[in-house]
């Protein structure tokens, strides 16, 4: 093994972070403030993908998909939020497991019956279709770093949203002391449909940026959402901060497991055991990390805003 | 009293006629893949099956047919509890309809233990070929190895000396690696299990560039053949090393879905929609007219699933309840298979021709073309080992 390479790999590492932050973010903040468990988190980045999907093909254009697919994400999680869940915030979590799980099940259908039952194409943008050498020798598809490139820009906006708006103020605020913000007299359900919505658009980009790299097909939100699931618990429920270095550090593990585990298992077994024991064990090592994590600080990387 | 015992008879006449009118329908049982990611590979089995009923009429063989198909959502727990269910509640006489090895290997044994015939239109673990087989199961549309191994002879004879190979992690993926290897004669440049429904192999395509090989082969079934061939174009590898794989890595659902991107690869395949022969023709042109898409090989296997069936339960007059007929029925495979000719061999898995097709441009789409012939009246490894 080269520098090189494990420089590429961790690049990779970088990359598959940034799409699981996307979509972290969202789900910490409607998890952390509205104490709301969504697994239909993972329907709305199908949504963002399916829309943008067809409406860049409708348009030719991928930033008027891309939009396109955020807005309807966003719209979907609103509509969602005020039909269903809006009744759930009261009840306990596993009320709403089963009620978001029955939202997983309708979104699915219902892109089936919309967009039909096989994997949508969606082509790369012209512009983004190439290859940068980043480094001697390794041309890096230039799409890959185009999402390296959104996601930071989303990191930084948050940031800016959480810290320095009224909004984020209101949002701090909501997640550890919700009857005295309502007391103030601000309007918590409405500051819960934004957080939502908010969310929901988040979900929406990062399936939007998932469209051109991976299949666009029925269920595609539920294998991410494992992961992601897995990235607010190390992270910390709640903390956006937690959700980025959740994040990075699940990317960063679950690649180095795929790329070097095999690797290493080949120096102390014979080959063909190496590659199924290396396989296994690297499907694992984000749960392995996670409950390391969970034995050194048992409520994540970060706690929420004081909470 | 004479006329008592007239009427006694006429009545009994009556009522057998009556019972034999209102026979009990062949149930048959489809557990496949409906929703979820691989739910393209299940629909397009269930719709091959579904149009061989509708042209018959809602009857196989000439029976009254009842047709349960149920979504396992490719889970091992789901599938066990559906084939659970139909075998005492639905007391159904043939299951069917499982896509995925690591399934079938979890169900098959309790169907045909329990006298039921399954008849596998995909899935073929070569520990079901070999020394578990079972009488009662049937495979009509291959072993696990076979197009895998088709594709190790032709990489050979286009020459090619170092081949990195990958495949999920579960029994196809490991069939699929040994039949490979079983053929194809140079060295291997890397060998790689990647996880059951992996979505990100940016990891996997490094590695593979570093290892400079020849050319790859890659087993990599619904979405996950998507993600792989879309991520492997877009690192700009396509052209430098060329990507072969078996049909499965390049069905209609999956070139649909990355167009352009895996023009000008290789796959092999039992089946083609442009193989040249009637019942093909046919069933292609009823196939399109019905979903309006061409037909993929999993459509194929449906289809041929429902024919094998057709024809067994024709021989036996829907008489399914008399396994031994019935299952001598189904070993004859007498019917016009839309691969051309096909057989069972020992172990009731196909002797079949397999051949190589090319992803070409077809106007605005991307399909398969059949280009040639690898193997000839193909059978599977295990044969000697099933003591049935």
């Amino acid at each position: 093994m080269t520098l090189v390479l494990f420089l590429e790999q961790t690049l990779n590492g970088l990359q598959l972070g940034i799409m699981l932050f996307l979509m972290a973010a969202g789900l910490t903040l409607v998890f952390g403030i509205m104490h709301l468990i969504n697994l239909a988190h993972g329907s709305l980045y199908m949504v963002g993908a399916y829309v943008t999907a067809s409406a860049t093909m409708a348009s030719g254009n991928f930033a008027i998909g891309v939009a396109a697919g955020v807005l309807a994400a966003g719209a979907a999680g609103i509509l969602v939020e005020l039909l269903a869940l809006r009744r759930l915030y009261g009840r306990d979590h596993l009320d709403q497991v089963l009620a978001t799980f029955g939202v997983i099940l309708t979104f699915n259908e219902l892109t089936k019956i919309v967009w039909g039952p096989h994997a949508l194409f969606m082509a790369i943008p012209d512009t983004l279709s190439g290859t940068i050498e980043v480094l001697p020798g390794v041309p890096y598809p230039a799409y890959r770093l185009f999402i390296i490139g959104v996601g930071l820009m989303v990191c930084v906006g948050l940031r800016h949203l959480i810290v320095n708006t009224r909004l984020g103020m209101l949002i701090r605020a909501g997640a550890t002391h919700r009857e005295m913000v309502g007391a103030l007299g601000v309007n918590i359900d409405r500051l819960f449909t934004w957080v939502f919505g908010i969310g929901a658009m988040l979900a929406g980009l990062a399936g939007a940026m998932a469209g051109p790299m991976l299949a666009i097909e029925v269920g595609m939100g539920e294998s991410i959402l494992i992961l992601t699931f897995v990235v607010i618990i190390i992270g910390g429920i709640g903390s956006v901060r937690g959700a980025l270095v959740g994040a990075l550090l699940v990317g960063i593990v679950d690649t180095y497991g795929r790329a070097f585990l095999p690797l290493i298992m080949r120096s102390v077994l014979d080959p063909a055991a190496a590659d199924s024991v290396g396989a296994s064990i690297s499907s694992v090592t984000i749960y392995l990390l996670m409950a390391m994590v969970l034995i050194w600080r048992p409520r994540g990387l970060f706690q929420a805003y004081g909470g | 009293m004479k006329n008592f015992r007239s009427l006694a008879a006429v009545m009994a006449a009556l009522f057998m006629t009556a019972n034999a009118a209102s026979a009990e329908p062949v149930k048959i049982g489809m557990i496949t893949t409906l929703s979820g990611g691989g739910a393209g590979l299940g629909i397009d089995i269930r719709d091959g099956f579904e149009l061989a009923l509708k042209q018959r009429g809602g009857k196989l063989g000439g029976a009254e047919t009842e047709f349960i198909v149920v979504d396992d959502a490719r889970k091992v727990e789901n599938a066990k509890q559906i084939a659970t269910r139909m075998i005492k509640q639905d007391d159904v006489d043939v299951v069917t309809g499982i896509v995925w090895s690591n399934l079938a290997m979890a169900v098959v044994p309790s169907v045909t233990r329990a006298g039921k015939i399954y008849i596998s239109p995909n899935a073929g673990p070569s520990a079901l070929a070999g020394a578990k087989c079972h009488e009662n199961y049937f495979n009509v549309a291959w072993q696990n190895d076979n197009l895998h191994e088709a594709m190790g002879q032709f990489v050979t004879d286009q020459g090619f000396k170092s081949v990195y190979l990958m495949a999920p992690n579960y029994p196809a993926g490991k069939d699929a690696l040994a039949g490979f290897k079983r053929f194809y004669k140079g060295a291997v440049a890397g060998e790689v299990y990647t996880k059951l429904g992996q979505t990100d192999y940016a990891a996997e395509i490094a590695n593979l560039r570093a290892a400079e090989p020849d050319a790859v082969f890659f087993f990599l079934p619904g979405g996950m053949g998507i993600n792989f061939v879309k991520q492997y174009a877009q690192a700009g590898l396509i052209s430098e090393t060329p990507l072969y794989g078996p049909a499965f890595s390049f069905d209609e659902g999956i070139l649909k879905a990355v167009g352009e991107a895996a023009v000008g690869t290789f796959n092999t395949s039992q089946y083609s929609h442009d193989l040249d022969n009637d019942a093909n023709r046919a069933f292609v042109a009823a196939f399109m007219e019905a979903y309006g898409r061409k037909p993929s090989l999993y459509a194929s296997q449906g289809y041929d699933a429902a024919l094998l069936l057709d024809s067994a339960i024709a021989k036996v007059n829907g008489n399914v309840d008399d396994i031994d007929a019935f299952r001598e029925a189904l070993r004859a495979a007498d019917f016009a298979s839309v691969r051309g000719a096909f057989k069972f061999g020992p172990n009731h898995h196909p002797i079949q021709d397999i051949y190589v097709r090319e992803v070409v441009r077809d106007g605005d789409t991307v399909t398969n073309k059949l280009v040639g012939k690898v193997f000839t009246d193909h059978a599977d490894a295990y044969a000697a080992d099933c003591k049935m």
